[in-house]
């Protein structure tokens, strides 16, 4: 097979219920597949835990986008009103940090904001105007109704033969094939 | 959830559904999606749009000829320099921050109902933002250089004075248009998704497409996606408290009679989420019985919501008691005149009594049953509450600018026509985007829906020990 043109890029399973799909997820896991990867219409729970994935990093990007926000939001003021513009106002303090909360309050939430979501969207590798999954014409209802178990060709489990009986094995209601 | 169960067992009265019986993933699928996918345009949705759309020529009328010729078309005076420019600002603003108390606060108070009104309120939040936003800038007199109030490197060497509230405000403003939009967006990329793989229509498959951004509802997409979002709703319940805060710091910072004091951020925020929700209840009435979403839309929603305006109407009420109560009690003669003898029988007289009854008086009926089920009813005194909010901010602006400490120096106010007519402006703005809004995207989150039914379905079968059958939506616990 060639290894940058597969002509089979790998199997998808359609099932009817995201019980079922977790189920399939498992028992796939469990035969020691890696490089698969479930659809569904909705979050379903346990499923991305199932499907092997354990590394969320998001939360800790949004943190620190948040103190990098809040950070630059204090520093920001503070260096116009010490360092750059001096200006004194009836003998007042320059670094009057209660005045400066907040703005630095709304450059945290700006920034942390702003990390979750791009954090989010690049991390999943969006945007991603074509993927080969979307060549089989029933995962159309992906995004509806249904739900699929589908396991990559560069997967080190996968067969061609075995592969697809091992996922006949799991009752799907649909199995087919995904061409790049 | 938890609350239903409770009642449920303790009460053994039967709670109202929060979605309509028989609903399946897909029954709820296509019935979302089919109002933005079909051909054709329904009659009521025409004459709207028309309407809507009219008032939005009568705004850029108005833009025009403000910059054409400044700020002396509209009422100003020298002491009432504010006038409709900042009440509208408030008033917009106000009720944007229901969208958000929707989307975020309840989400992480877990408040099941919320799930097909959230992305009506998000959208209504981020359009009057927008409508917002135009205030202050078309007030500045030059907005075309409304990008001084940003700092940023310029030759002038100048900065933004940042212990000033209205500074907070361009800061506070901005952040939250931004963060709502992002928040807005973020539920909307699986339904997009969804139109996509929908839609019949080369064109509209190719626009769906792009929004989507390749959306495969991968199951590590989704595990980001949750984590992402539930931070982001963690992130604006704060943002919003603080955006009325601030707001009201420009304000409550002044030394204004009427202005000083430290009620204002609690009762500034408990009167945009009231003002809020009652913006709500006026768009979701209409808008379910043209689709026919009271399947989605329930009457336990417009319940919940009339509880949700009695309870922040009451905060507004206690505000407006002990702002009187502190002027009777503090003893300063300039204060003492403004709240007690001049809002009340001077001459606003009218505008403020008429605050006191849409604000007050006539949110008291949502205590009676009847007024929170009859939808006629309970429009009605959402309109009441629309106006009497803005009634609210033409006082606390008007009153206290117009007579302050020299009596030489007090001048009236009167709104000139385009006054008036950039207010009617901009709500055409506001309701010719709620209309394409739910013409062209899903106003109802059909992600969260399928959720929900999963849920209901999940909680039926374990009740009754139906197993997962599908075709059973129905939460009424029957």
């Amino acid at each position: 097979m060639d290894i940058t043109h597969p002509e089979l890029y790998g199997y998808l399973a359609g099932f009817k219920t995201p019980e079922e799909l977790v189920d399939a997820a498992n028992r796939a896991h469990e035969a020691g597949f890696r490089r698969m990867e479930a659809h569904s219409p909705m979050p379903v729970e346990g499923l991305a835990e199932a499907i092997g994935f354990r590394k969320n990093r998001i939360p800790a990007i949004v943190f620190l986008g948040g103190l990098l926000g809040g950070l630059g939001g204090f520093g920001m003021q503070y260096f116009s009103a010490v360092i750059d513009y001096p200006l004194n106002v009836g003998g007042k303090p320059l670094n009057s940090w209660p005045a400066f909360i907040p703005v630095t309050f709304e450059c945290t939430v700006l920034a942390a904001a702003l990390s979750a979501v791009v954090g989010m969207i690049l991390l999943n590798g969006l945007p991603l105007p074509y993927h080969p999954v979307f060549n089989a014409p029933e995962f159309a209802r992906a995004s509806s109704d249904r739900f699929f178990l589908f396991i990559r060709w560069d997967d080190e489990a996968f067969d061609e033969v075995e592969t697809r009986t091992f996922l006949e094995g799991l009752n799907p209601e649909t199995l087919s094939e995904v061409r790049p | 959830m938890a609350n239903e169960k409770n009642e449920r067992e303790s009460g053994g009265t039967q709670v109202a559904p929060i979605i309509g019986p028989g609903h399946d993933f897909t029954s709820v699928t296509d019935k979302i999606s089919d109002v933005v996918l079909t051909k054709g345009f329904k009659k009521q949705w025409l004459i709207g749009f028309a309407a809507s759309f009219g008032l939005l020529q009568l705004f850029l009328v108005s833009v025009v000829w403000l910059l054409a010729n400044g700020t002396g078309i509209w009422g100003l005076n020298v002491p009432v320099m504010w006038g409709f420019a900042i009440i509208n600002f408030v008033w917009w603003i106000g009720i944007g921050h229901a969208g958000t108390l929707i989307s975020a606060i309840l989400l992480l108070l877990r408040q099941d109902w919320r799930t097909s009104i959230n992305r009506f309120a998000e959208a209504m939040t981020l359009f009057a933002v927008a409508c917002a936003g135009m205030y202050p800038i078309l007030h500045l007199g030059r907005p075309w250089v409304f990008y001084w109030l940003m700092p940023y490197p310029n030759t002038m060497a100048l900065w933004p004075q940042f212990r000033s509230p209205l500074v907070f405000d361009v800061f506070a403003v901005s952040t939250y248009a931004t963060v709502s939009l992002l928040f807005w967006y973020i539920g909307l990329i699986p339904d997009l998704g969804t139109l996509r793989d929908k839609a019949k229509h080369r064109v509209a498959k190719v626009l769906y497409g792009i929004g989507a951004m390749g959306w495969r509802g991968s199951a590590r997409h989704w595990s980001r996606y949750q984590t992402a979002y539930l931070l982001l709703a963690g992130l604006a319940t704060p943002l919003v408290v603080s955006v009325h805060t601030i707001v009201s710091y420009d304000f409550a910072v002044g030394i204004v009679p009427g202005w000083h004091t430290t009620i204002f951020p609690p009762y500034f925020v408990a009167g945009a989420v009231f003002a809020g929700f009652a913006m709500v209840l006026t768009l979701a009435i209409p808008m379910r019985a043209v689709y026919g979403m009271q399947d989605f839309i329930t009457d336990r929603h417009l319940d919940n919501m009339a509880k949700v305006m009695l309870t922040t109407g009451l905060i507004v009420a206690y505000g407006y008691l002990m702002e009187d109560f502190i002027a009777w009690y503090g003893e300063n003669e300039y204060e003492h005149f403004m709240i007690l003898r001049n809002r009340p029988f001077g001459p606003y007289r009218v505008y403020y009594w008429g605050l006191i009854a849409c604000n007050i008086v006539i949110p008291q009926l949502l205590w009676v049953r009847f007024c929170r089920k009859n939808v006629i009813v309970l429009w009605l005194i959402s309109m009441a509450i629309n106006v009497g909010m803005w009634l609210e901010r033409f006082i606390i602006v008007v009153t206290s600018l117009s007579s302050d400490f020299v009596p030489a120096a007090w001048e009236h106010y009167t709104p000139t026509v385009w006054d008036w007519s950039l207010y009617l402006g901009t709500i055409g703005v506001f309701l010719s985007l709620m209309f394409l809004f739910v013409r062209v995207l899903p106003a109802i989150s059909i992600t969260e829906m399928k959720e929900l039914v999963h849920e209901v379905q999940h909680r039926e079968g374990h009740g009754q020990g139906r197993g997962n059958e599908h075709g059973n939506g129905d939460s009424s616990h029957a």
